[in-house]
């Protein structure tokens, strides 16, 4: 990767970074907020307590991630299911599409209590919010991506031979594939989200999980290690899909 | 592999707006009929009700003696104006397109579509992407897919409008032997009149909207020589007047 692509970033962060050291070690944050200096850690504290807890959170961060990638791939899974069903006819999609734009409205931290009432305290909870946090917009995407297909080409096809199929595989499928990426990126950046809410409604385990007792016990550092770390998969997953982008869609 | 093309009272709208109206057409087997005529008049929605790509609304058209949709799809191999090369596919793969559909595996259909390419002036260009080719090497790459379908009638739908001046006359007479060649029954639409009478045998004339077939003039397909000496000669030039003469009093533009 060029220099100039990933400097400027670095140095943002480093600066906010540097800023919050000085504002919090200086005790100007705490006096600000009118806090005890303890609830309001430096980015030093903080780092210091990743390292001395590092089993701790990566134990913790373990389970998440296994819940984050199960319910990514859930949602994956649907929303490729539904997008390619809301584009197969003007009747599915008509009848499906609010149904969709439903499944956002839902408030998670409502059902997720509900969840865990409904399937216990396992992964299956978690698994679902994060699903359904994820599904929207991957299913959105998919259905965008597949209306952009070029109707010459579908009917150039048509004339070649192509069965409805070869078509979709051949001429739909690639079309989609950037907008679909694009949904899949925005998903696995809010998955993170769907997994702290399942842990809150009900869990012994997790990055969530361990947020809420810190939070309980006033443990803001190791909150916010908690929260470094959550972001850090995000980040991770983000890039990841943004890599498989640019190995798969190779012609953009 | 030939075949004839016809169409006996056809009438096509679009809702309320007529398209076509009273078109009779009779193409023989292995001849080039050009439509020319004024944007709006329906040449390209006769080329798709021809090729099966749409019902008409009314009158019959026989496709090597297929009436139905199906059978009018089966027989003819349609090319759009613009190329609609895949982008995530190389060349070669474009050009192999209708065989990978027609169930050929994928080592038969590019060994079969290669053959084609050296013929067509794009050797080494088989692993090209579609963004590295020139305009002219798309819409040759776009020809070869048309054609290695094998199907009887070709329908060229202003196949080289993209295309600059030049480019467009280099191919227009790399595309008067190709189309002898294949043997097949073409009925291509352009607005270039030098265009219609240097590659087809006859030119039909449509109307402004609801498209009526006008008149039908002789083309210079037959004419020998090359295309800058045929297009000079006082024959072509004679074709050319008549032919714009017959598009203006159509009441429409040229080109």
């Amino acid at each position: 990767m060029k220099l100039t692509n990933w400097l400027p970033p670095l140095l943002v962060v480093l600066t906010l970074v540097g800023l919050w050291q000085i504002a919090a070690s200086s005790g100007f944050m705490a006096d600000t907020l009118g806090l005890e200096e303890f609830l309001v850690p430096s980015p030093s504290e903080i780092a210091d307590v990743l390292w001395q807890d590092r089993s701790l959170i990566l134990d913790n961060a373990g389970t998440t991630l296994v819940e984050i990638v199960a319910g990514f791939g859930l949602a994956l899974l649907c929303g490729l299911a539904v997008g390619v069903a809301l584009r197969s006819s003007d009747l599915i999609r008509r009848a499906g599409y609010p149904l969709v734009v439903a499944s956002q409205t839902i408030p998670v931290i409502v059902i997720a209590p509900v969840l865990v009432v409904w399937f216990g305290y396992g992964i299956w909870p978690k698994l679902l919010v994060i699903a359904l946090i994820c599904f929207f917009p991957i299913a959105v995407n998919t259905l965008d991506g597949l209306r952009q297909t070029d109707p010459e080409a579908v009917k150039m096809m048509r004339s070649l031979d192509g069965s409805r199929l070869g078509t979709f595989r051949r001429v739909e499928v690639p079309t989609a594939l950037p907008s679909i990426f694009t949904g899949a990126r925005i998903a696995a950046a809010v998955a993170v989200i769907g997994a702290v809410f399942g842990e809150w409604a009900g869990s012994d385990k997790g990055l969530g999980h361990l947020i809420l007792q810190d939070n309980a016990q006033l443990m803001t550092a190791r909150m916010f290690a908690s929260v470094f770390v959550l972001s850090l998969i995000a980040i991770a997953l983000y890039a990841l899909i943004g890599l498989l982008e640019r190995v798969v869609v190779r012609w953009r | 592999m030939t075949a004839t093309v016809s169409a006996r009272g056809l009438n096509h709208r679009y809702g309320s707006l007529k398209a076509l109206e009273g078109i009779d057409l009779e193409i023989a087997a292995g001849e080039v009929l050009a439509i020319a005529g004024p944007s709006g008049c329906g040449k390209s929605t006769l080329l798709e009700l021809v090729g099966g790509l749409a019902g008409q609304s009314e009158g019959q058209i026989e496709v090597a003696g297929q009436k139905d949709l199906a059978g009018r799809l089966r027989g003819c191999a349609w090319m759009p104006q613009r190329d609609c090369l895949l982008p995530w596919y190389s060349a070669l793969d474009n050009a192999a397109l209708a065989l990978l559909n027609q169930g050929r595996s994928k080592r038969e259909a590019r060994a079969d579509a290669a053959g084609r390419f050296e013929h067509f002036g794009l050797a080494g260009f088989e692993g090209a992407r579609p963004d590295e080719l020139s305009g002219g090497m798309r819409q040759r790459v776009a020809f070869i897919r048309t054609l290695v379908s094998g199907k009887p009638v070709l329908l060229l739908d202003e196949p080289l409008a993209a295309l600059d001046a030049i480019t467009r006359a280099e191919l227009q007479e790399w595309l008067a032997p190709v189309l002898a060649e294949s043997g097949s029954t073409v009925l291509m639409v352009t607005h270039d009149v030098e265009e219609a009478i240097y590659l087809a045998d006859r030119v039909a004339v449509l109307s402004p909207r609801p498209g009526r077939l006008v008149a039908t003039i002789e083309g210079a397909r037959d004419a020998d020589g090359g295309r800058d000496e045929v297009v000079s000669s006082p024959d072509f030039n004679r074709r050319r007047e008549e032919l714009l003469h017959l598009l203006r009093s159509a009441g429409g533009p040229a080109a």
